[in-house]
């Protein structure tokens, strides 16, 4: 693994990135279950490959954990950018305005609940989230998933993703509304609004 | 005074605690008076945990074994 290093250390630098990367493996591929949906498998792959060469960089053994994601959120952005980005148009002050919470009120699907909200939000399964991920521009995707979802701190990913803060704040807030926007239309879509719907 | 418009569109800015004192000051002084952004504040906290609860959902066996043939290839090399 390191030219110039001994046989001994070599074995021993490439048990340690197995062990590491053996640990992080289920975190990776449910991140990228939610970034890239269905080709999370290819992204992994590429991350491991790419995590192995690089991974004498590594100073901090402690610090594997967000090297890889980092590394991973890249192979993400790479695998977009061979497919050719999508335009992704976003009626950015109707979605800015948007609140779930009033829409439920105001449209009470169902009216017999004491805990409408709450009711709303359990019709959804992991599967249905993952889908309404997917269909989020990757702009506004990947800051909501790092921090919602793979819990990093909101700096952390402005970090991780080379922006400005208040560029991440941005992307983030929109995200938020988006999603919540993509929860209401796909429940109306799929039929999750009528009383009894699956749960 | 900030209007409701104004509170709701930082909570979840100010539930990530990265909004300025003074605006912190004066979403919770909204709040205190406000029973819909209290609402609008509640269902932003229970969107967070559903978010985090639909986080996870395991490694299927055949794609740990595949990935871990991977990491047995990176490793021979």
């Amino acid at each position: 693994m390191r030219d110039g290093a001994s046989p001994d250390s070599q074995r021993a630098s490439v048990d340690e990135f197995r062990a590491l990367a053996e640990r992080e493996l289920p975190r990776l591929y449910a991140l990228a279950r939610r970034l890239v949906g269905d080709e999370a498998e290819d992204v992994v792959q590429e991350c491991l490959l790419r995590a192995y060469r690089s991974f004498p960089q590594l100073e901090h053994e402690r610090a594997g954990g967000k090297w890889l994601t980092s590394i991973l959120v890249n192979c993400c952005r790479d695998h977009w950018r061979a497919r050719g980005r999508r335009v992704e148009v976003v009626e950015i002050e109707e979605v800015d305005e948007f609140s779930l919470f009033r829409k439920i009120a105001d449209e009470d699907p169902f009216p017999y609940s004491d805990s409408v909200h709450l009711d709303f939000l359990q019709h959804f399964g992991s599967e249905d989230v993952r889908a309404i991920l997917a269909s989020l521009p990757e702009l506004y995707r990947v800051p909501l998933v790092l921090v919602h979802m793979a819990g990093y701190g909101v700096k952390e990913v402005a970090y991780m993703l080379e922006v400005p803060l208040g560029t991440m704040l941005a992307r983030l807030h929109r995200g938020r509304k988006l999603f919540e926007r993509e929860l209401w239309d796909y429940a109306e879509e799929n039929g999750l609004l009528k009383e009894g719907a699956r749960r | 005074m900030i209007t409701c418009a104004e509170a709701v569109r930082q909570l979840w800015d100010y539930l990530d605690g990265v909004v300025e004192e003074s605006e912190r000051e004066l979403i919770e002084e909204h709040l205190g008076f406000c029973r819909r952004c209290c609402g609008e504040l509640e269902f932003a906290e229970e969107l967070r945990r559903f978010l985090a609860s639909h986080a996870e959902d395991g490694l299927p066996p055949a794609v740990r074994a595949r990935l871990e043939t991977t990491l047995d290839e990176l490793g021979s090399t």
